[in-house]
């Protein structure tokens, strides 16, 4: 079976060993605290199934105060001149987009394919992350199409992966990170706190307030949890159920969804969802890392209106 | 009690501190409220790290795109859209939109992404597009039209993705309300995922046509590329 753990594998071997380029580059001005950054986010990545949680867990917050105290900083790629650019880029044309099409082409391809395929009963690949190992097996391939096309070498190509990797820069760790501080919320009992409040603050004989209240309460605690997949339990076992489906009997098909919905309109708001709008704002090069936010909250904003008003019509309906 | 570590979220922000720090703090904080030794909440963070791995595995992407790139891709791609008259940023976004959300909604989840798709193709041809309408590009229009490229990425998956029936929300959904034995049925609660995912499509169109009257506002007047014709793509 190919195991979800060599996609992590690979991955952690790519920040390692773009990580020995870091610790000799000299136009970095802290190329020994960058270079053990990325090296240990590696490292950890690999062992991370092997080392026991508290020991993975002393790595993680030497990766944090590393970044944390300003010890990861940029230096220099070598990157391709314009007209270097400019010259493959007339002799290749369209075939560049190949490689880069392969990628989500085989992943798809994977999952539909070869994650059906048993051999001796035993599934090809790891049956809870399809995607993820379709998604590997994808890049891989596409990494050769992309070699033989540019008649590139697998060092070139992990230089490329520096330049990439360390344009994201610390913002690489955020998410997990985040999701770490999800995980203690959730154990500590942030969001029962969450729902009690918006139930002692909404009129119960009111079927819209209900909704109002369900609704603004998943944009918000997904906005603290940066997950709706948290706050979806928390707030449907807190204000959905007892009120919505319980007390003024509607259908639960009708609102879940919807309510799902509003918590991803939560998502498109805040920082807290860090792969989806700082990572991407970092790997853009973009100045604030709030600029992918500030594009969304227009369209968060209206659809939260319009989730409102569409759970209260179908609850009515 | 333990809402001072959401407090600490939120003030760490507010002030810009280093992001990561504030939420290790905020962690720890939590952790020591709720009374947890400091081994029990550093093992929970390797626990939680080497679970939540799988948010990374586009890393596993860019010595690909990395390659690519070096070899002239984002500016094959803006060359691309230069040609096609009918291409402006906001059309270019708008069929993004339409391929990211479609896809999600039949469970493709992994068509697209920041790394895969809005970097080395989509920002690349949204920009490229303005390019060839208004000429080289100020350093904050690039930006706005990039923020712009990975906000639709965004949007077209998350409210795509409810409609398919076996993906994780849909699943999730269930999950809740069976724990309180609550009739659900995937199929129905899929159905009902549709009104916001059509009202979605027309709000974010919307925005993306007003963006393209705003980039019109803000450039026109300014060197056209009729003018210096054929020479409009450059980096």
């Amino acid at each position: 079976m190919i195991r979800v753990e060599y996609v992590y594998d690979f991955v952690g071997l790519i920040l390692f060993l773009s990580s020995l380029y870091t610790f000799r580059d000299r136009a970095n001005p802290r190329r020994i605290t960058t270079g053990l950054f990325y090296a240990l986010y590696g490292l950890a990545f690999i062992l991370a199934d092997v080392l026991p949680p508290f020991v993975l867990g002393l790595m993680v917050l030497a990766i944090v105060l590393l970044a944390g105290f300003g010890g990861v900083r940029t230096g220099s790629y070598g990157e391709a001149s314009a007209a270097d650019r400019e010259a493959s880029r007339s002799r290749l044309g369209n075939r560049l987009f190949i490689p880069a099409v392969l990628i989500p082409l085989l992943t798809v391809a994977g999952v539909e394919g070869l994650g059906r395929i048993h051999v001796h009963s035993v599934p090809l690949l790891d049956p809870a992350n399809v995607t993820l190992v379709a998604l590997g097996i994808a890049a891989v391939i596409a990494l050769v199409a992309a070699w033989s096309l540019t008649r590139s070498t697998p060092v070139a190509s992990l230089r490329e992966a520096r330049r990439l990797i360390e344009a994201i820069g610390w913002a690489a760790v955020l998410p997990q990170m985040l999701a770490v501080l999800g995980t203690i919320f959730a154990s500590a009992g942030v969001g029962t706190v969450v729902a009690r409040v918006a139930n002692s603050i909404i009129p119960h004989h009111s079927l819209f307030w209900a909704v109002f209240a369900y609704c603004v309460g998943m944009a918000v605690f997904t906005m603290v949890m940066g997950n709706a997949f948290a706050a979806f339990p928390v707030m449907t076992a807190g204000i959905a159920i007892p009120l919505i489906i319980g007390h003024f009997g509607v259908d639960a098909d009708r609102v879940a969804a919807i309510g799902m919905f509003a918590g991803y309109c939560g998502t498109l708001l805040t920082p807290m969802a860090a792969n989806f709008n700082i990572v991407p704002a970092a790997l853009l090069g973009l100045r604030s890392q709030y600029a992918v936010i500030r594009a969304q909250w227009p369209t968060a904003v209206i659809i939260l209106a319009v989730n409102i008003l569409l759970m209260y019509a179908v609850a009515k309906w | 009690m333990v809402l001072i570590g959401v407090l600490v979220v939120i003030v760490g922000f507010a002030l810009r501190v280093n992001p990561l720090l504030v939420v290790t703090v905020a962690g720890i904080v939590t952790g020591l409220l709720a009374h947890e030794s400091v081994e029990a909440i550093l093992s929970q963070f390797g626990t939680a790290f080497a679970k939540d791995r799988y948010m990374a595995v586009f890393v596993a992407t860019l010595p690909v795109i990395g390659l690519l790139e070096r070899h002239g891709l984002r500016e094959q791609a803006q060359r691309l859209v230069s040609r096609v008259r009918a291409a402006t940023t906001g059309r270019i976004l708008n069929a993004y939109l339409f391929i990211r959300e479609a896809a999600a909604a039949l469970g493709l989840t992994s068509i697209g992404g920041p790394a895969q798709m809005v970097r080395p193709v989509v920002a690349p041809m949204a920009e490229g597009a303005a390019e060839a309408a208004y000429g080289e590009l100020p350093e904050s229009v690039r930006q706005h039209i990039r923020a712009h490229a990975a906000a639709v990425d965004n949007v077209g998956l998350f409210f795509g993705e409810d409609v398919f029936v076996a993906v994780g929300a849909v699943l999730l959904m269930k999950g809740v309300f069976d724990q309180f034995h609550i009739h659900s049925t995937p199929i129905l609660m899929g159905l009902w995922a549709l009104p916001t995912a059509v009202a979605v499509f027309i709000v974010h169109s919307i925005r993306l046509y007003l963006l393209d009257r705003r980039l019109r506002r803000w450039l026109s007047g300014r060197p056209a590329a009729a003018s210096s014709s054929g020479e409009g793509v450059s980096s």
